[in-house]
């Protein structure tokens, strides 16, 4: 038996009692998904081979593969594609040897037919996210997704506004629609270790004997690993980083700094250290457009709960309207803009312009 | 003669019940509609209590209690579930009923008031496609009827409360009725349609955003102008349709398709008639339906008012 018979067999395989196979955690690389972001959606075919070969020859069990705003992104409002998302996916599922391909998709912005595509050209596992309240918009796409014999997975997007009985309440809503592993997912980068716990707790509590749960964490306030670390003792399983922190704000857990603290705790996670590292500097960096950096405009979004796919919409619009884009992003977080929003941040910036030119001179005369 | 031809609501929810009050107050200003019945399926609706109240003849047996009377309607607004209307359009038809449908069921052409108001009088049945198209298909239009559109990208965030659990558990259908209608009434050559349901508290207005990609040579002044124009026809049955700023303009760019990117921002506030004020996807269609109806009556009654 092959090392991925393995892999699929623990992971598809039934829950409960059953043993969980030679892994602890399962590992979702997201750097050509959450990266898109970062690379503003110019991903080569290239770039993706090179990037899926490496990942695949380290031991990473998925790869997460879609535009950053997931299936049908592509578009003004999040910036179009340089590469159809769908090729990519092929690309990767082509490259790919023992790693699964994964691909998001999100509801109201991807839709049925999509799944549809993304399968036809190699994915194997449908991850389905919506903002961590609206869950039910979800439902007809699990459905779907597993009348199709996809994998599932639901992301439930800022997780850090609402409290753990909300979100393992709106899990539950997932898991009963058809969702195998639900996800708490810090976008803003703005939990903060016990507070990670305690939702994924909460979700382990409500569905742990039905399906997975994991967490997906960015670096807005630089706690990507230590969440990662106290979201698996809280006893999440499927674990989401980007190797070099590749994606959105800045950046995701990274998933090569993760893995050396997993050898130290004597967790598996079946990836070769030496290897990703490897990887990192000599595949990674080199399709990276910059490093990602923990900045003025970055931990304003984790300061702020800012969805961090803002960041270059932010800077974007900061720049065509002479406005600065730290205040862009506080306004966004004071509005309680949600992921998706990323057309009233050009609104906050024309509105930021014209009250600077009211200036604090006619201001006094009110 | 009659001056005025006589309509029930079907479905009485918080859209058939906010319907209930513009027709009301369009017919009490000198309207064509006479809301004569309401129908539910729930003996205990507040929706036809308050139809009662303001004296409608009302019944929780459903539409087939509505086609047994002596007297039928001449128009009958749909407010219930694609579901219901695809079951009872033809049964309209046939008793020579004109139908407004509300629902996604897309049994007949779309309408939307300001851009092709006036094409489908004579339809046995119409559709209102989605609250988003409602508010958001008149400004492709007006960008279109100035410059070939060769894509728009319409993106609807509205406040959670006020997306119902038909919207949420048919997003895709939303999403693809609204996108067609951006290409067949909007005037795109290519559409796409985004939804966002927002839980903020107190909750969102209803804010939607248009991007039309133009060639690099239009007259951005006359679509300036087209769009401003546009919003005060939709403002004639809306009144809370506001542009929140000017239509920008950003050049060619591999961003913008190497076309002109026009931006629009609009916002719409309800009329607080029934529903929330927040919620202006809603109060869009139930004005836009009582709007599509008053054509249709007058063309029945033959009146030129």
């Amino acid at each position: 038996m092959t090392e991925i018979d393995t892999l699929q067999r623990t992971w598809s395989g039934t829950h409960g009692d059953e043993p969980w196979g030679h892994l602890d955690l399962r590992l979702t690389d997201t750097c050509l998904r959450d990266g898109s972001h970062h690379k503003r959606h110019q991903f080569t075919t290239q770039e993706v081979e090179d990037v899926v070969r490496a990942l695949d020859e380290s031991g990473i069990p998925v790869i997460e593969v879609t535009h950053g705003d997931g299936l049908g992104g592509s578009s003004f409002n999040y910036g179009f594609s340089r590469t159809p998302e769908q090729e990519l996916i092929s690309i990767a599922a082509k490259t790919a040897r023992r790693a699964q391909i994964a691909f998001l998709m999100l509801p109201g912005v991807g839709t049925k037919d999509d799944i549809r595509a993304a399968q036809d050209n190699g994915g194997q596992i449908c991850r389905i996210a919506t903002h961590c309240t609206e869950a039910d918009v979800s439902v007809q796409h699990f459905g779907l997704a597993r009348e199709l014999g996809l994998e599932t997975v639901g992301f439930l997007m800022m997780s850090h506004t609402q409290p753990p009985e909300v979100l393992a309440q709106q899990a539950r809503i997932m898991v009963d629609a058809g969702c195998q592993c639900v996800y708490v997912v810090d976008s803003a980068g703005a939990l903060i270790m016990e507070q990670t716990a305690d939702r994924v707790a909460a979700l382990v509590a409500e569905i742990g004997h039905q399906a997975d749960v994991g967490f997906h964490g960015h670096e807005n306030l630089g706690l990507g690993v230590a969440n990662t670390i106290i979201a698996a003792r809280a006893g999440a399983t499927q674990i989401d980083g980007s190797v070099r922190r590749f994606g959105a704000g800045a950046g995701n857990t990274p998933l090569e700094a993760f893995i050396g603290v997993c050898d130290k705790l004597g967790w598996t996670t079946g990836v070769d250290f030496l290897r990703i590292v490897d990887a990192s500097e000599d595949v990674i960096r080199p399709a990276m457009p910059e490093e990602c950096r923990l900045d003025r405009m970055t931990l304003m979004m984790g300061y702020a709960g800012v969805y961090s796919s803002f960041l270059k919409h932010a800077g974007n619009a900061a720049d065509r309207y002479g406005v600065s884009g730290a205040q862009i992003l506080l306004e966004a977080g004071r509005r309680g803009l949600i992921g998706g929003q990323e057309d009233q941040l050009i609104d906050i910036a024309l509105q930021l312009r014209a009250d600077e030119a009211v200036g604090p001179g006619a201001r006094s005369v009110h | 003669m009659t001056r005025t031809a006589t309509a029930a609501i079907v479905g009485p929810g918080n859209i058939g019940t906010d319907l209930l009050h513009k027709l009301l107050r369009l017919r009490d200003g000198g309207g064509a509609v006479e809301p004569r019945w309401m129908v539910g399926v729930d003996p205990t609706s507040e929706g036809l209590r308050v139809a009662a109240a303001h004296g409608l003849e009302t019944s929780h047996e459903g539409v087939d209690w509505l086609l047994e009377q002596d007297e039928l309607p001449d128009l009958v607004f749909e407010a219930t579930s694609a579901y219901v209307h695809r079951e009872y359009a033809a049964r309209y038809e046939e008793a020579g009923i004109r139908a407004v449908d509300l629902t996604p069921a897309a049994v007949g052409p779309a309408v939307i008031p300001p851009v092709n108001g006036e094409d489908h009088l004579d339809a046995p049945n119409v559709n209102m496609i989605t609250c988003g198209g409602q508010a958001t298909i008149p400004m492709v239009a007006a960008v279109s009827r100035v410059a070939p559109v060769s894509y728009a990208e319409i993106v609807a965030s509205v406040a959670s409360v006020s997306a119902g659990p038909g919207t949420r558990a048919n997003i895709d259908e939303f999403t693809r009725t609204t996108a067609r209608g951006v290409e067949t009434i909007g005037g795109a050559e290519r559409g796409k349609a985004i939804i966002i349901l927002n839980p903020a508290e107190p909750p969102m207005i209803m804010r939607d955003t248009i991007f039309c990609a133009v060639p690099p040579d239009t007259d951005t002044d006359a679509v300036t102008a087209s769009v401003h124009r546009m919003a005060q026809a939709v403002q004639e049955y809306v009144p809370g349709y506001r542009l929140l700023q000017e239509p920008q303009y950003d050049g060619p760019s591999d961003a913008t398709l190497g076309q002109v990117r026009v931006s629009i921002f609009v916002e719409v506030e309800g009329a607080g008639d029934y529903l929330p004020p927040y919620s202006g996807n809603l109060d869009i269609m139930t004005a836009a339906a009582a709007r599509v109806g008053e054509g249709i009556a007058r063309s029945l009654v033959g009146s030129n008012r």
